[in-house]
């Protein structure tokens, strides 16, 4: 007897677990299935506003989210399709940025992916590539995603790891009177410990063979808050020069205890992540003078961002909490990439329809996405990056890199915009790219309808 | 009635006539064939399959500190191990079956945790978590440090193989939840059969009294020793199911101390020295934050932005633990006992517990 009211129990359990279960679903169903009237297309956000990351996550998520909702404002969408977006957090952490893919994955009508998280990106790299939508890692991201050919639906928008440090080379080579001078000299590497930071290591080895420099290559383990015996094995090394390529709180603690050590911030450079405001101001005086390489310049100078300010913040309906944010690099960083995105949609509604598109359209609009330094200015946003030329084999799109100093209040341009070397990169990345179409029997693609 | 009072000592929430093995077959019996039908892809990838890999992970660490009452905070350790090892033997030996792979991942990290567990023939409680602290510092740091175990993978990020048993590919979500099904269940049987072994008593006797333990003549150094065996091949092999069936990408950071504690507080939460225990506290510390996260979202989501809802989830949630644990401090299975003979046996034997 018993035995069957434990059965009733257990009947009861199990339909109770079911519904919790149909709900969950019912929850991921629910999104909008609106009829045709509005078309829409979506942009999934895996974006992170508590954490370590936190900085970066606000501004560069608060500039992508104001320039969709300039588009949507000003030109009301793109086409007549209205952009729309959902966050989910995810606090830079990987199994977080994966449940949020699963979740918002069956919204209809998905863009792209931006998750700002080079862990994140690799683990939606099959993901991405099964679903068959395109997943941006703008400035950021695997180098050799760069080769189209093997990852179709993988872009490292603008400046790839790779060619963000054969600019950083450059640079040193300029202060040094030239790359044939760096031979003999001592370069010491400060990377974040994450698989962002490890990114370039090959690379770096690559270079200071070739132009005979030494280099050696410190992790500061995630996330970076304490940095005194890295800065120690520094002063022993005495290098000519250190490239900080940290993330967050890592990159102010750097230049704190650089001047704490006593080496002079002069010979500090700073990567396409270790340039923004935040960075700087926490460190107080020990970033005076700091140089870091850039692909978008900060500013509220150009006219998309004084549209935004006029449009979006004059509404009300600003992003950023703290509108003196406006114009920083993270978030200028997320207004391009909310230029490049709208535009890859735009190009791509040339040629399908003024409809919402699917995510295999879209990648189609960002292999063509050919922005010239006119069609930036159009854009309004001269000034605030050069140019991008992405091709179906070319899936970084040669963007251009600058240098900027900070005088203790702004960061002042030093440079103008320089090219990568691209040439000399290129093989290298194709090796990789092959390497993993191997290892993951893809096949190559020959052209842009494979 | 009275018969029943007094076998309930013996499986306290059972009584006789529910035999042992019917819930665990009325469990699987659903999660085989009932779940399946009705889970969506986003139930299988980001609930289900995660919540069995931190289930499996805490049933192994339950048989160490719960059973055994060894206290270890080197678990995210174990898991990495058990991850990279079966990507390693996968990837250098040519043609080794997948299960073979997983098997292997697990003996490494027996080894490991073996030696790991040296320590604890000297140092007991906190003093043997400190010492286990060092297998969380040391694989890490190995991991990161030497690129050859992430096959010279410039960010030392590994991706899973595919998943393929016997020509069997399991490539949908619904497979991929399956084989973790599996998986989870054999190994959760095996170790339910260990803890009814003498070994099993031993380890309960080792935690319970060392001393008395030794006099009666339990092998102490020998059970602590494959106390930390066999919890850390389970672990071990849940660290595959986490890696190669959930995340499908593997890096170092993802095993660090926060995945240690995660899996030490599903096993307290849940209840120690239990086996229910480590399922139900998985299922709140895993699934629990994602229906929080969800309701926030939808409920609250226009007037807060998601770094805010964050932060109170977090408050939620630990104040939920709080209370949790005053209403029960022997965790969730023992609330769940309770719970079930309240519901069973109004009104004849409630108060004759």
């Amino acid at each position: 007897m018993s035995f069957v009211r434990h059965l009733k129990t257990a009947a009861l359990a199990s339909a109770i677990a079911l519904t919790g279960l149909q709900a969950a679903q019912a929850q991921t169903a629910a999104a909008p299935a609106k009829p045709a009237q509005q078309q829409e297309q979506f942009f999934p956000l895996q974006s992170y506003r508590v954490g370590p990351y936190a900085a970066g996550g606000t501004g560069f998520f608060g500039g992508f989210i104001d320039y969709l909702n300039l588009i949507n404002t000003r030109d009301g969408g793109v086409g007549g399709v209205k952009l729309t977006w959902a966050e989910g957090e995810t606090q830079y952490e990987v199994e977080r940025g994966v449940e949020v893919y699963e979740r918002l994955k069956n919204r209809p009508g998905i863009a792209a992916w931006n998750p700002l998280s080079v862990g994140i990106a690799y683990a939606l790299i099959d993901r991405v590539t099964a679903d068959k939508v395109p997943l941006i890692t703008i400035n950021h991201g695997r180098t050799d995603t760069t080769d189209g050919a093997v990852f179709k639906y993988i872009f490292p928008l603008l400046v790839n790891p790779y060619s963000e440090t054969s600019g950083i080379v450059n640079y040193l080579g300029t202060k040094v009177g030239g790359l044939d001078k760096l031979k003999g000299k001592k370069i010491v590497v400060l990377y974040h410990g994450s698989p962002y930071g490890k990114e370039t290591i090959p690379i770096y080895e690559l270079l200071a063979q070739k132009y005979g420099f030494t280099v050696q290559q410190i992790e500061v383990p995630h996330p970076g808050n304490e940095q005194q015996s890295q800065w120690l094995t520094i002063r022993r090394a005495k290098p000519d020069f250190v490239v900080l390529r940290g993330w967050g709180v890592m990159n102010p603690v750097a230049l704190k205890t650089a001047q704490k050590t006593g080496f002079p911030v002069d010979r500090i450079v700073g990567n396409i992540w270790s340039n923004s405001e935040e960075d700087v101001i926490p460190a107080g005086d020990a970033a005076k003078g700091y140089v870091a390489i850039g692909s978008v310049a900060p500013g509220t100078q150009y006219p998309v961002l004084q549209d935004i300010i006029k449009t979006v913040y004059d509404a009300g309906k600003g992003n950023l909490e703290d509108r003196k944010r406006i114009g920083t690099v993270y978030h200028n960083l997320g207004v391009v990439n909310g230029i490049l995105n709208v535009e890859a949609v735009r190009i791509a509604q040339a040629k399908f329809g003024k409809r919402t598109l699917t995510g295999d359209e879209v990648r189609w609009g960002l292999e063509n996405l050919k922005l010239d330094e006119a069609r930036v200015a159009a854009l309004g946003a001269k000034g605030l990056f050069h140019s991008i030329n992405v091709s179906w084999d070319n899936h970084e799109g040669e963007g251009y890199v600058a240098f900027q100093q900070w005088d203790g209040k702004q960061w002042k341009q030093v440079s103008d915009w320089i090219a990568p070397d691209w040439k000399l990169l290129r093989p290298i990345i194709d090796k990789s790219a092959l390497a993993y179409a191997k290892e993951k029997n893809i096949k190559v693609r020959k052209s842009i309808d494979d | 009635m009275a018969t029943n009072t007094v076998q309930r000592s013996g499986h306290p929430g059972h009584p006789a006539r529910w035999p042992l093995w019917a819930t665990p077959v009325l469990v699987l019996a659903l999660a085989y064939g009932l779940v399946p039908l009705v889970a969506s892809d986003y139930v299988f990838d980001a609930l289900l399959i995660p919540f069995l890999a931190l289930s499996l992970a805490a049933v192994g660490l339950n048989l160490l500190t719960g059973y055994a009452g060894q206290l270890s905070l080197g678990s995210a350790a174990f898991m990495a191990v058990g991850v990279y090892a079966a990507y390693n033997f996968q990837l250098r030996v040519q043609g080794l079956p997948l299960l073979a792979a997983i098997a292997l991942g697990g003996v490494a990290a027996t080894l490991v945790g073996v030696v790991f567990g040296l320590p604890s023939l000297r140092l007991r409680g906190f003093y043997l978590a400190v010492s286990t602290l060092a297998a969380q510092f040391f694989v890490q740091w190995a991991l990161t440090k030497f690129g050859w175990f992430s096959n010279d993978n410039p960010s030392g990020v590994i991706d899973a193989p595919p998943l393929a048993v016997a020509g069997v590919a399991f490539d949908t979500p619904a497979g991929r939840y399956l084989f973790a099904l599996s998986v989870v269940a054999v190994l959760t049987a095996l170790v339910w059969r260990v803890t009814r072994t003498p070994t099993g008593h031993h380890f309960i006797a080792v935690r319970d009294n060392e001393l008395a333990a030794r006099v009666i003549g339990v092998p102490v150094l020998r059970t602590k020793l494959l106390a930390f065996a066999l919890s850390s091949f389970v672990i071990g092999v849940a660290g595959v199911l986490w890696g190669f069936v959930y995340l499908r990408t593997v890096e170092p950071a993802g095993f660090n101390l926060d995945r240690s504690f995660q899996i030490l507080f599903i096993i307290i939460i849940g209840g120690l020295a239990t086996l229910r225990g480590a399922f139900l506290g998985a299922a709140l510390i895993v699934l629990f934050p994602l229906l929080l996260s969800r309701l926030g979202s939808l409920l609250l989501g226009q007037w807060f932005d998601s770094g805010v809802l964050e932060l109170c989830q977090r408050i939620a949630l630990g104040a939920l633990i709080v209370g949790f644990l005053i209403a029960e401090p022997r965790g969730l299975a023992a609330l769940w006992e309770r719970l079930v003979a309240r519901c069973c046996r109004r009104p004849a034997a409630a108060h004759g517990a």
